[in-house]
């Protein structure tokens, strides 16, 4: 089996299982218990905090651990939107972002907000003057992914972060879910004020995740109760998770430069025989692209029976999104950069990670081949 | 980055006289045990500068631990050539060349401890600087107002060129000044008179009063989260914590009530001032500032400090409450301390406890009490925590592996 979906999900590392077994087993008190087996859980989040904030280079303060990268979206743009309706009601994000970004916004256009969608380009780049020429006295916040989950395109987020230090109003967050380990971003010098963070994607397990919230920027709470993580996210700490998630995130950090460069060698290769096919168009951007998503259109054939006729060879790959393949949806990223319905509902994603392998590249192009050789007799 | 040389400046150590050797000794101790991460850096000491070599380090994290060491008043980053004019030159050009952008000025000031280098001072300044005037394409000098100041140190071993200083901690290097017990609550306040006793040279031993079920495991674990933070300063500090529970029912029970803290505070200071006696120190330093709670008016000092002769050091008494939060800020002290466990001063505070007690008085009330064996027990049972730089903020056993 070759398993190409890891924008989907990951592969969980064994030593994050075994952290998350170990603590779900023995240190199974409630953080906020006030006996010694309560501070004993406590000992481990505080631990986790302090950890993960400084494999970002921030305080373990700005660190509000989540269920996973949909709430750390959900809880920063919602968060910022109700806190500070008062001093302006516009919003901005781009027409590429994930769901857990893209649906926040409509829900707040439906109650009231303005929300500006900044197109990309035809490569999939949103520009940082496109977005400062959106900016009005009313704007509040900007949302902008890293890594596009679907085509993988690099944003320019420094530059953003940069042309925002000209706008004090404008609060700035950054989807950093694709980012981690694959492309570096450095949280306190892009005047980052809220990033996103999931734990399944880098080899952690589903259910975790943080959200980065800047020292002195305010949120009004998603869920309210019991005033845990600072007040920012009511809800029994999930311990396990998070020091499953601690662990993670080192593991990922540590390996970074080993497996961006192994990733990065195979898209290439990838891309370079897979692009000589008269059916294949690659519509992931050579240049600033991110190491471990290659999106290609193969002409004629529907994207949903490509992959299931990959998967009778052993290869997993998906359409678009993991979210959106189910519900059938073309991807949103292709048809935003002007690819017509067609030619999105056509498109196949392959996304790596560190455990993939080199001499997996020609089983691989194979596979694919063989896939587009059967079907284009049946499909036309 | 060009620099193979880090060159510490020091304090008022230079002042010191027949003690300096064990000043400047002491410093380079503790530099060498805070530096000891980085394996390839050499550290060497003449009279009045010390080198560090840095062997191909990354010069980032030492000049960041470097900046919390006390007994260093500068540093900067250097470059280390031969005694030969042209190495000289071609050095302060490699590293005048990031600075070559329209409107960066500069200007070269010489110090030349070996008196046997052929060209003299000006003569040096003449050479180094047209030399980097040729060379550069927008530098401009300025001898007034520089925007870099291009130092030249010959020396007899060699020439250091620095372009920039960095600001040290100031004060003497810990240790010069001996030994002393710190008093420490869990407050805001008394990390911060640590500090700055270790400031002036200080070593530090922390005495921690624990009244188990009355105070929490969580109030004790700030207590070894602050003390580790000290460990910033100075690579280890032992941590003393006291079983208090006796002495503090004894006085509940025999001490009437608006006089319990003035007798508590005594009882500790009582203790503290054996453990210090066992520890073989000479003073007792306290976060006490003047007139900010009762036990901290002159009439209490003067009640409770009668139980000991021992120096009282109150590196905060002038202090306002607003500069002690700024430094425990700085000191990254202020969040633990604000962590809303009950210690053992808060749980029995009286509603209204004397703000100006009478020695007499309390005198007489401590008396129909045998103190003395539970002060002693509770001498006898005191766990005592050493904390490094390195171990971990948590005490439990066998959670590494979790992360």
């Amino acid at each position: 089996m070759i398993y190409l979906d890891n924008s989907a999900t990951t592969k969980p590392y064994n030593e994050v299982i075994q952290s998350f077994t170990k603590v779900a087993t023995t240190y199974y008190g409630n953080p906020s218990s006030l006996h010694q087996f309560g501070v004993q859980a406590e000992n481990l989040l505080s631990r986790s905090r302090e950890q993960v904030a400084e494999l970002l280079h921030v305080s373990s303060n700005e660190i509000i651990f989540t269920s996973g990268g949909t709430e750390g979206n959900n809880l920063a743009i919602k968060g910022v939107a109700m806190q500070y309706k008062s001093r302006g009601q516009h919003i901005i994000t781009t027409n590429i972002e994930h769901d857990s970004v893209h649906e926040p916004f409509k829900q707040l256009e439906a109650l009231g907000f303005n929300v500006t969608y900044v197109p990309v380009d035809s490569s999939g780049f949103v520009s940082p003057a496109a977005i400062e020429s959106a900016i009005t006295d009313e704007t509040i916040l900007v949302s902008v992914m890293h890594v596009n989950n679907e085509i993988g395109t690099i944003q320019p987020i420094e530059k953003i972060g940069k042309m925002l230090t000209n706008y004090s109003k404008v609060l700035f967050h950054v989807d950093h879910v694709q980012g981690v380990g694959k492309v570096p971003l450095s949280l306190a010098d892009h005047k980052i004020d809220l990033c996103t963070l999931s734990g399944h994607k880098i080899h952690g397990l589903k259910g975790t995740g943080i959200l980065y919230k800047r020292n002195g920027v305010q949120l009004h709470p998603l869920l309210s109760g019991g005033s845990q993580e600072m007040q920012h996210r009511s809800g029994t700490e999930n311990v396990p998770g998070i020091v499953a998630f601690a662990k993670a995130l080192r593991l990922t950090l540590e390996h970074a430069a080993q497996h961006q460069q192994k990733m990065q060698k195979i898209k290439a290769e990838l891309i370079d025989k897979l692009s000589a096919h008269e059916r294949i168009t690659i519509n992931t951007p050579n240049e600033h692209s991110a190491p471990h998503i290659i999106n290609f259109t193969a002409q004629g054939i529907k994207g949903e029976v490509f992959v299931h006729a990959l998967e009778e060879k052993g290869v997993f790959v998906s359409t678009t999104s993991a979210c959106s393949s189910k519900r059938k949806k073309p991807s949103k990223t292709l048809l935003a950069i002007g690819k017509n319905y067609e030619e999105a509902d056509q498109s196949i994603r392959l996304s790596l990670s560190g455990l993939n392998d080199y001499n997996e590249v020609t089983p691989i192009v194979n596979a694919i081949f063989t896939v587009i050789e059967d079907l284009k007799k049946v499909m036309r | 980055m060009i620099y193979n040389h880090i060159l510490i400046r020091y304090g008022e150590i230079s002042t010191k006289g027949q003690n300096r050797k064990k000043f400047v000794a002491q410093l380079r101790k503790n530099i060498v045990t805070a530096l000891s991460a980085f394996q390839n850096i050499h550290v060497k000491y003449t009279r009045d500068r010390m080198y560090i070599h840095l062997n191909g380090e990354n010069h980032e994290p030492i000049i960041e631990r470097l900046q919390q060491i006390f007994g260093i008043q500068s540093f900067s980053l250097a470059l280390k050539v031969e005694n030969e004019l042209e190495a000289i030159q071609e050095a302060a050009l490699e590293a005048m060349k990031e600075f070559d952008i329209e409107g960066k000025t500069f200007k070269v000031s010489t110090r030349r401890a070996y008196k046997q280098f052929p060209l003299d001072t000006n003569e040096l300044n003449y050479a180094v600087g047209s030399h980097v005037l040729r060379n550069t394409e927008h530098l401009q000098v300025n001898v007034k107002e520089p925007s870099v100041n291009v130092r030249v140190e010959v020396r007899s071993e060699a020439t250091y060129i620095t372009c920039f200083d960095y600001r040290g901690a100031g004060g003497l290097p810990v240790g010069t000044s001996g030994k002393a017990m710190l008093m420490l609550s869990g407050g805001i306040d008394s990390p911060v008179a640590g500090y700055l006793a270790m400031k002036r040279g200080l070593e530090i031993e922390a005495v921690h009063f624990y009244s188990p079920p009355f105070t929490s495991e969580r109030s004790k674990q700030k207590v070894i989260d602050l003390t580790q933070k000290l460990t910033a300063y100075h690579e280890k500090v032992k941590l003393h914590i006291v079983p208090f529970t006796a002495v503090q029912q004894a006085i509940q029970k025999q001490i009437p009530e608006n006089y319990t803290m003035t007798s508590t505070r005594r009882m500790m200071l009582r203790i503290t001032d054996l453990i210090r006696e066992k520890n073989e120190s000479l003073a007792i330093v306290t976060g006490d500032s003047l007139g900010q709670v009762a036990s901290q008016t002159v009439e209490s000092m003067y009640a409770i400090n009668e139980v000991t002769n021992t120096p009282i050091l109150r590196p905060l008494v002038t202090m306002d409450k607003t500069e002690i939060v700024e430094i425990a800020r700085k000191i990254d002290t202020h969040e633990i301390s604000n962590r809303p466990y009950e210690d053992c001063c808060t749980i029995f505070t009286p509603s209204s406890p004397k703000t100006k007690p009478k020695r007499e008085k309390i005198n007489r009330y401590e008396q129909f009490y045998d103190f003395e064996t539970l002060i002693q027990e509770a001498v006898n049972n005191v766990e005592t925590l050493e904390m490094t730089a390195s171990s971990a903020t948590n005490t439990e056993d066998n959670v590494e592996d979790l992360f």
